[in-house]
């Protein structure tokens, strides 16, 4: 009788509306705006590779070792050197990322001695055309530059 | 031209994918119907292949490490898990101790990421809407701990060979400690908006029925076996990375229908949290990294290491020749085993009931390809 009652009164229906009903309040809103609106990502977040430059003089901290070339796994880093005669040291000339073939495994950070590369918490990376994928020195010791919108 | 007349009744072919939504991917599914009934299925996969296992032959065995977490990309935590401790093996190295309580605390976080992502689609699939949203909700605080401790989301590429990279970060415990706290009632909340809701019942309950026979004839594990009534865990069985220290119970049921696999994952969520409470009360202090050298370099050999993933037993069959690179790695990928019994299930059911089986199996394409 009383599941019968329990059926007709759609009991477990309503239960259910009341989880709805409790989520309705506004305080409980997680959606982000997000172009207005923009996420904080973690510090260690693996986004935009960068070239850093040393803040003091303003030169690469590159000291073109090819170590991130050779532990990534999908080979889209291209490191140019050569070797200066003055001060008998290798520097660099060209670097190029590849970053339509990147994973963000971050392997490649992990590889550099003297923290030239970095994987940095840009994560806006598209482009209108395949080609501008691909970076250059400049690009990566400038950083992407995002549109901002504000609403 | 057929001589059939009108009355004759015809069997339909009918494509199911490989676009649509219920198929969680790029499954495509052939059905033969009678009107409703389904005849029997086909199966054609393949079209999120890329390789996988010969990519590994190219690469070192620190370099493949990344690409395991594109198989399930739902779990990548499990996933990079089974791959070092196959590596650890022919290595012959252990995990520090610090190292084995991160790597518990995050699979098992990743295995209530997996199951809340599943439960979500599953209960779109069937028509109830609400779910997803609020399993979404959920997810997002365990895919935030994620970033923070490693820096991505989804494809995590957490744990190293040997051990980790990534110390734990400044209030990590306290973050864990809070998702335990927060996830506990948000579960009670999706049982009260689903497990006796009629329509929900009368969806699930006696569809898509595998019994423990038909369930160790497939070769079928995880959840989907221990709603069959088996007690099989291989955190139990085979305990690694120090799963024999929590104490933990294996959730199982009887009928192995699909609402019994709901149940069963409900309850593995619960359990989840129970290893993730007692885990992070006893993270010890000391190294992260074990003995590996910077150059991995196995000994000629062999080793499979299977660990459960939220989606079945996960296995990683790792050959060294000696050189940097794996000689062969083959994966034991729990969807693509677990899916070869949709057939069976789904046999002489009714065509809205496919898309409720093929939720319930909770595939991944991204592992079924490589």
């Amino acid at each position: 009788m009383f599941k019968l009652l329990k059926k007709i009164f759609l009991v477990d229906l309503f239960q259910g509306l009341r989880v709805t009903f409790r989520n309705q309040n506004p305080k409980y809103i997680y959606t982000e705006q997000y172009p207005a609106e923009r996420p904080q990502v973690a510090e260690r977040y693996r986004g935009a590779p960068r070239l850093n430059n040393n803040p003091d003089n303003g030169e690469t901290l590159c000291i073109a070792c090819n170590l991130c070339a050779l532990a990534c796994p999908e080979n889209l880093i291209v490191v140019g050197s050569e070797r200066n005669e003055a001060t008998r040291r290798k520097e660099l000339t060209y670097f190029t990322y590849d970053t339509s073939r990147c994973m963000f495994c971050g392997l490649c950070e992990d590889a550099c001695p003297v923290d030239a590369l970095e994987l940095t918490q840009d994560f806006e990376l598209a482009t209108y055309t395949r080609e501008g994928q691909v970076w250059d020195r400049q690009m990566l010791e400038e950083g992407p530059k995002p549109t901002q919108y504000k609403c | 031209m057929p001589d059939a007349t009108f009355l004759d009744s015809t069997e339909l072919v009918l494509n199911m994918g490989p676009q649509h939504p219920s198929t969680h991917g790029v499954l495509r599914v052939i059905l033969k119907l009678d009107g409703e009934k389904v005849l029997g299925t086909d199966c054609v996969i393949g079209y999120l292949h890329r390789g996988v296992e010969k990519i590994a032959e190219n690469r070192t065995y620190a370099q493949f490490n990344p690409y395991v977490d594109r198989m399930d990309y739902v779990a990548a935590i499990s996933n990079g898990l089974g791959y070092c401790l196959a590596v650890e093996k022919l290595l012959n190295v252990e995990a520090p101790p610090r190292a084995q309580v991160v790597r518990v605390i995050l699979t098992e976080l990743n295995r209530i990421a997996s199951h809340l992502l599943w439960l979500g689609t599953h209960a779109l699939d069937i028509g109830a809407i609400t779910p997803v949203f609020y399993c979404l909700r959920e997810r997002e605080e365990a895919l935030k701990i994620f970033e923070k401790y490693c820096g991505a989301r989804l494809t995590t590429h957490a744990f190293r060979i040997g051990g980790l990279l990534y110390e734990t970060y400044e209030g990590f415990e306290r973050e864990v400690r809070d998702f335990c706290k927060m996830f506990v009632p948000k579960v009670d909340e999706y049982e009260e908006l689903l497990t006796n809701n009629r329509i929900w019942k009368a969806r699930l309950i006696g569809v898509g029925i595998l019994s423990a026979e038909e369930c160790k004839e497939y070769g079928v594990t995880g959840p989907v076996l221990r709603a069959a009534g088996v007690k099989w865990d291989l955190r139990k069985a085979q305990p690694y990375s120090g799963y024999e220290k929590y104490d933990f119970e294996i959730p199982t049921r009887a009928n192995g229908d699909t609402y019994d696999r709901y149940v069963v994952r409900m309850q593995e969520m619960r359990q989840a949290v129970r290893i993730m409470e007692q885990a992070v009360e006893a993270i010890p202090e000391g190294p992260i990294m074990g003995k590996v050298g910077k150059v991995i370099k196995p000994p000629v050999g062999e080793a499979y290491v299977s660990i459960e993933a939220p989606k079945g037993e996960l296995g990683y069959y790792v050959v060294s020749d000696g050189s940097t690179q794996p000689y062969r790695c083959r994966v034991r990928p729990p969807s693509f085993v677990n899916l070869q019994a949709l057939d069976r299930m789904i046999r002489g059911g009714l065509v809205a009931d496919v898309v409720a089986v093929i939720g319930t199996l909770d595939i991944v394409l991204g592992e079924i390809d490589r």
